[in-house]
């Protein structure tokens, strides 16, 4: 199957019922075999306006070799290993408006979330001195209980989230400053494990080496044993080359990259949990009947009805993923920092998580995205605020330059909807 | 053949009494939208209902289908007395719709559409594999023309949408399946392709009913026409025996034809209602 000369005429002429996978018996169907056949199939789908992660990888090697050019210790190891840190925490954040921009909807309360998350774990955990673990504890069930009544507020009187979720922005910013008292700012102890974890554990050199083999293969695993069900199944299979070449690529790419930040620090421990939970959410979204009933809501929310998926449930659900994630940014960024105070949660930490899903591929429209998009969001925005930093460029061009960004992630998002339209993908 | 992973309900044989409807009616607030309506659906026959605008045909599919309860009358379902109370008991009881909005979600691909909220599972994660097979044997049963069905919805042309909306019913195993105005969008080629789809359905022994508007596309494939006017039942014909023009004097009210063979289908339709009660 892996040789490139057999043209696609050649393959449709020899392709007789009995020898070719029922999947492409089609006499209409362009077959795209071999490695020029795969190229030719990506570029009709990119044409066709479905770009995927397209535009921000290539934005984010744009990015980055812009700024090596301005300062040669931009790609450095050190800087690298923090930017990988300086990701997780909105990142994490990110996934969850992932989720509700799949069905279409959006939540502006994150960050007050999250700040009342680390609010929470700051004044139990430090001022009563409760178990840290039971602090946590506390702060998700809150995460879950704003959820609840998002989701609440949502499907019983079909208020628009936005103005729900503004109202939660400015509400639990509220709560978080009664939470915190008039103390205003409390640190938490450099020795607890909050702070080891977000600060100072990093994986040993071999552990890296040994989860990246572990992670390539179960993934060529589950390749393999796919394409096995598929040609006992009579369907069109991926050839045993591609597989070989897809693991070994993302092989070479992921040791590389880990080659890298162990010459300094290393990989944390910060940024593989929240690896860890983008990997996760990457699967319960493509493999996993809620997963496709999230997206079958953004796309028609009457067709999901009607073919009996319970829709309230599934809002229900994404709203407290959505705030329980933001919970979960909030404490990974108190940890981080080692204290949480009034600003917690504050700034930029709402638009940026919004903006990293959006720049990162997923649309505004509901029905579209992935994952994977807050990862390769928030790499774009903090390796811009990275950059800048080094560049000793305040603030305020910052803002500019991430906003500038978000609104070319969002022009691509409106063309690529409206090629997809023309091409009959919409 | 088994689609679902439930085990499979005893099919109808050909000419089993499926569905019979007795003195239905519907009002909604001052209109009588129904009244004393009698339908007849046989397995492996073609039932054609057509009407003018506002007869009451969608009235009658959505009663059929559980959107709206009748307001009085019976419908009895294999013989058995039943209530349609709502689409969850339409579904239960072997009875699927294909509304004339078809709702299939534009950003999924054929396999998804198809096992929407019934998908199958391997291992607790989605059994792509297995959908994806048994939607071409499906799609081949049903002579379906459709190319890939890893293409999103969004792709495929009008009848090759309606084929997945209907493909799509098919998979609960239903005993009848009611089709709203499936042709009214397509052209030519694309009627002639959801008419073929119809015979299918016919061979495969289901009960099909069909709502159409277009005359030709009745006398093309179904096996008895019922005309509705004004929310009563206006002729029950064999298409056989049948011109258009008598559909057309029904549907629209020049009723000294239709009457007469309706009085003489009447007598005709009882008999083979004491038959099949036997
Ligand atoms: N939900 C409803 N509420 C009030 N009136 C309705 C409703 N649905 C249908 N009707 C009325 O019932 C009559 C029959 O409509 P319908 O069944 O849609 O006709 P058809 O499908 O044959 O064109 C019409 O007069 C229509 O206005
Ligand atoms: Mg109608």
């Amino acid at each position: 199957m892996s040789d490139t000369k057999s043209s696609a005429a050649d393959v449709a002429q020899d392709a007789t019922a009995s020898t070719v996978a029922t999947d492409l018996q089609d006499e209409r169907l362009i077959h795209n075999a071999g490695a020029g056949g795969a190229v030719r199939a990506f570029f009709t789908r990119v044409r066709g306006g479905d770009l995927g992660t397209l535009p921000v990888i290539i934005g984010l090697v744009v990015i980055w070799a812009v700024f090596q050019l301005l300062n040669p210790n931009f790609l450095s190891s050190t800087n690298l290993v923090n930017l990988t840190l300086q990701c997780a925490a909105v990142g994490t954040i990110s996934i969850g408006i992932v989720l509700v921009l799949l069905l279409g909807e959006i939540d502006l309360s994150v960050g007050s979330v999250s700040g009342l998350g680390a609010a929470i774990l700051a004044v139990t955990f430090v001022q009563q001195g409760w178990n840290p673990i039971f602090s946590i504890l506390l702060a998700l069930a809150v995460g879950v209980a704003i959820g609840l009544l998002y989701g609440f507020l949502y499907t019983r009187f079909g208020v628009p989230s936005f103005v729900i979720t503004l109202a939660g922005l400015l509400g639990f910013l509220g709560l978080q400053l009664w939470v915190l008292g008039p103390t205003g700012s409390i640190n938490i102890p450099f020795d607890s494990f909050l702070v080891q974890f977000a600060q100072q554990w990093f994986l040993p050199a071999w552990v890296s080496y040994l989860l990246i083999v572990l992670f390539v293969a179960v993934y060529a695993w589950q390749l393999v044993s796919q394409a096995r069900r598929r040609t006992a199944a009579g369907l069109s299979a991926m050839p045993a080359g591609s597989i070989i070449v897809r693991a070994v690529v993302l092989l070479l790419l992921l040791g590389a990259a880990a080659w890298y930040l162990n010459l300094t620090r290393g990989v944390g421990a910060m940024f593989v949990f929240f690896l860890a939970l983008v990997l996760i959410f990457n699967y319960a979204l493509t493999r996993t009947r809620w997963g496709r009933a999230v997206f079958a809501v953004g796309g028609n929310v009457e067709a999901a009805r009607r073919s009996g998926i319970r829709v309230n449930r599934i809002y229900m659900s994404v709203f407290v993923l959505c705030s329980t994630l933001a919970i979960v940014g909030g404490l990974l960024a108190a940890s981080r920092l080692a204290a949480a105070n009034q600003g917690s949660g504050g700034g930029d930490i709402n638009l940026n998580a919004i903006a990293a899903a959006v720049i990162g591929g997923t649309s505004l429209f509901g029905g579209r995205g992935s994952a994977f998009s807050a990862l390769l969001g928030i790499l774009v925005i903090q390796s811009i605020s990275s950059g800048l930093t080094l560049l000793n460029l305040d603030s305020s061009v910052r803002y500019m330059i991430t906003g500038v960004v978000l609104l070319l992630a969002v022009i691509v998002d409106s063309l690529s909807r409206r090629s997809r339209r023309a091409a009959g993908r919409a | 053949m088994t689609l679902t992973s439930q085990p499979t309900t005893e099919r109808s044989r050909p000419g089993d009494h499926i569905l019979a409807l007795r003195g239905v009616g519907k009002k909604f607030g001052a209109i009588q939208a129904l009244t004393d309506i009698e339908l007849d659906v046989h397995a492996g026959e073609v039932v054609a209902i057509v009407g003018d605008n506002g007869a009451g045909k969608s009235t009658l599919v959505k009663i059929l289908a559980g959107v709206h309860p009748p307001d009085g009358g019976t419908i009895e379902f294999h013989g058995n007395k039943v209530a349609i109370a709502s689409p969850a008991d339409s579904k239960q009881l072997g009875i699927a719709t294909v509304f004339q909005d078809l709702a299939l979600c534009d950003n999924l691909d054929v396999v998804a559409n198809l096992w929407l909220g019934r998908e199958l599972t391997h291992n607790a994660s989605l059994d792509e594999v297995e959908m994806e097979k048994r939607s071409w044997t499906l799609l081949r049963e049903l002579s379906a023309k459709i190319p890939s069905v890893r293409t999103p919805i969004a792709s495929l042309s009008g009848g090759q949408r309606q084929t997945v909306a209907i493909a799509r019913s098919l998979i609960g195993e239903p005993s009848v399946v009611i089709l709203d105005e499936p042709t009214a969008a397509l052209g030519v080629a694309q009627t002639a392709e959801v008419l073929n789809l119809i015979e299918r359905l016919r061979e495969r022994g289901l009960g099909v009913v069909l709502i159409s508007h277009n005359i030709a596309d009745v006398q093309a494939v179904a096996d008895r026409v019922v005309v509705l006017r004004l929310g009563r039942n206006n002729g029950d014909f064999r298409v056989a025996d049948v011109s258009s023009e008598t559909i057309i004097a029904a549907i629209t009210g020049a009723t000294d034809n239709a009457v007469t063979r309706r009085a003489a289908h009447k007598t005709a339709s009882t008999s083979i209602v004491t038959e099949a009660s036997e």
